[in-house]
Formats: structure tokens, sequence, C-alpha cells
């Protein structure tokens, strides 16, 4: 699953997006002195193999209204974590779903999702959707609202992150 | 924003093909044309309704390492904190969040070694304890929101 230095070029002259042009493909080989053809290769290679987890656009939150963005955070008996992570992870409104170390004594939450909502009612709904599925594994919760962005750097937005 | 760049943002979230003329496939399945969905596309991005538009790469499959760091920054210390830890070029997000641990960032570097060396140099421009809490599993991850 490694990458070559012709893959890294083409991750290079994308870290800014796809060009907008008719044909996209053949702009990048045009810049790469490559062929479109291995530009598509290429790129299909890396999104079979998830480097590529997908092409396609990122809106920002809060332009479209989602000015409720929470990192829910919970604490989760450590047998269950694994099940119970990929169901609240299937939940279609939970955007980010992982496994984290607690940081005992004061930070005891294991399992970290993210939620996005029109509403605090509408989060508030979401909170109250994965407690119910958590029921008795969850020894305790917290949510995290995002209250000021004080730093998303285009170039390295290539990479989908942790907080989005 | 009208129902027609609705139409292209969700879309869009979906995926985007591989292949010669991408954009005028895309545009027959909205009923657009092929120029009408590259100038709206070329407005959400300049006015930034969309962050983003291309392909999104997995940074550890590539070799380079994640992490999620929180830091408990004194309100009388915030900004100066704010621009010391915005100040190291692998820090890719900073967000501020309403806890004790009030300032969480996430780390991007090309390699996993770098990660602890960071950590260390941002305790001791800060003097702040870091917190750190790199993945242990990732369950799911897909930003989709419905426009």
């Amino acid at each position: 699953m490694m990458v070559d230095e012709t893959d890294r070029k083409i991750i290079q002259a994308t870290q800014a997006g796809l060009p907008l042009t008719t044909q996209p493909y053949q702009t990048l080989a045009d810049q790469l002195a490559l062929t479109a053809e291995e530009i598509m290769q290429r790129l299909s290679a890396m999104k079979n193999s998830g480097i590529i987890r997908r092409i396609g656009a990122v809106p920002n939150h809060y332009k479209l209204g989602y000015r409720f963005n929470g990192m829910t955070v919970w604490n989760i008996v450590d047998e269950m974590i694994d099940e119970l992570g990929q169901k609240v992870g299937q939940l279609d409104f939970v955007s980010h779903c992982y496994q984290r170390p607690r940081k005992l004594p004061e930070w005891p939450y294991n399992l970290f999702a993210m939620v996005h909502g029109k509403s605090q009612d509408e989060v508030d709904l979401q909170i109250r959707k994965i407690s119910e599925l958590l029921s008795d594994n969850n020894l305790g919760c917290d949510v995290l609202y995002s209250t000021k962005i004080l730093k998303k750097t285009g170039f390295r937005s290539a990479m989908q992150h942790a907080t989005d | 924003m009208d129902e027609i760049d609705k139409k292209i943002i969700n879309a869009l979230q979906n995926g985007f093909p591989i292949c010669d003329a991408p954009y005028q496939q895309v545009a027959g399945q909205l009923n657009l044309t092929e120029q009408e969905l590259l100038a709206r596309l070329t407005i959400l991005l300049d006015n930034g309704t969309l962050t983003r538009f291309g392909p999104l790469y997995n940074a550890e499959l590539m070799g380079g390492a994640l992490t999620l760091a929180a830091v408990k920054a004194p309100h009388d210390r915030f900004d100066e904190l704010t621009d010391i830890i915005n100040s190291f070029p692998e820090v890719a997000h900073n967000y501020a969040r309403n806890h004790e641990l009030n300032m969480w960032f996430v780390l991007a570097t090309d390699a996993p070694e770098q990660i602890a060396q960071t950590i260390m140099a941002i305790e001791q421009k800060t003097g702040l304890t870091v917190y750190n809490m790199p993945k242990i599993k990732e369950y799911f991850v897909n930003l989709k929101l419905e426009a």
C-alpha cells in the first residue's frame, strides 16, 4: 500500500484540490508530464487501497447552518468499546467515531463521536440517541462544543482530520 | 445558496467520477450544463461554502501520523498560547472548546516519531501539560452534511 514518487507528485498537485477544468485529470497530467490515463489509473488504485478516502467536496459546517458541532465523549466499559464504537459510528448523524486513551483521573472518556446540528435541540436529540444505544455501558459522558476556530490550514486539510 | 447549489453540494459529498470529463458526467446527473456546474463550484469554493474539492487522503496510510491533543489554557494567557501553538506548522486544526481542557488541536506530521517531539516542544514553549490522545481505533470517518 506504499505510495511511490509519482503518487506523491499527484498528491502534491492535488493538495489544493482538483482542477476546475472540463478535463481535470488531463490538466493534472499536463502539469506533471504524465498521461491522463496514468493519473486516472493511479487515483483509482489509491482509492481502492484507502489512501484516498474519497474524492469530493468538503463543506464549511457553519455556512450550511450547522452551528452546533459537538465532540461527544463517553466513558465506556473496556470489554464493550469495540462493539459499541461500531454501532455509534453507524448512526447517520455521527461524522467521526474513535477510541482514544483515557487520561485518568481527570479525563475518563475513551470514546469520541462528533455530531453536527442546526439547533441545540437537534444536537441534544442526537446525544440522547447515543446515550440510549450505550445504555448501562456508559459510565459517564460530556459534550464539548467548539466556540471558536483558532486555526484551520488549507494545505493540511487535504488530510481528513479527527475533529472536522 | 439556492436549491441548485444545495443539489451540487449534496451530490459532490458522495464522490466524484474518475473519467475523461467527470464534470460533464456529474452535470448530466444533476440536469445542469458542465459550464454551469463549474461556474457554481468555483463560486462555492471562493465564498467558503466549500472548504475543499478534490481527493481526501488518509495521512496514516501514507506514512504520516496524526493525533488529537488538548491543553488547559489559562484565560489570561489564552491569546498568547493560541499564537504559540498555532505557530507550529504541525498544528493542522485548533479549536477553542467549552471545557477545562479548552484548546484542542490536531497534529499532523510526516513521520510518527515527530508527534512526540512536537508535543515536547509545545510543552517547553507554553509551560503547559499537553494531553495527547492519539486514536486507538477508528470506527467511522465520513463527514457528510446535507445542505
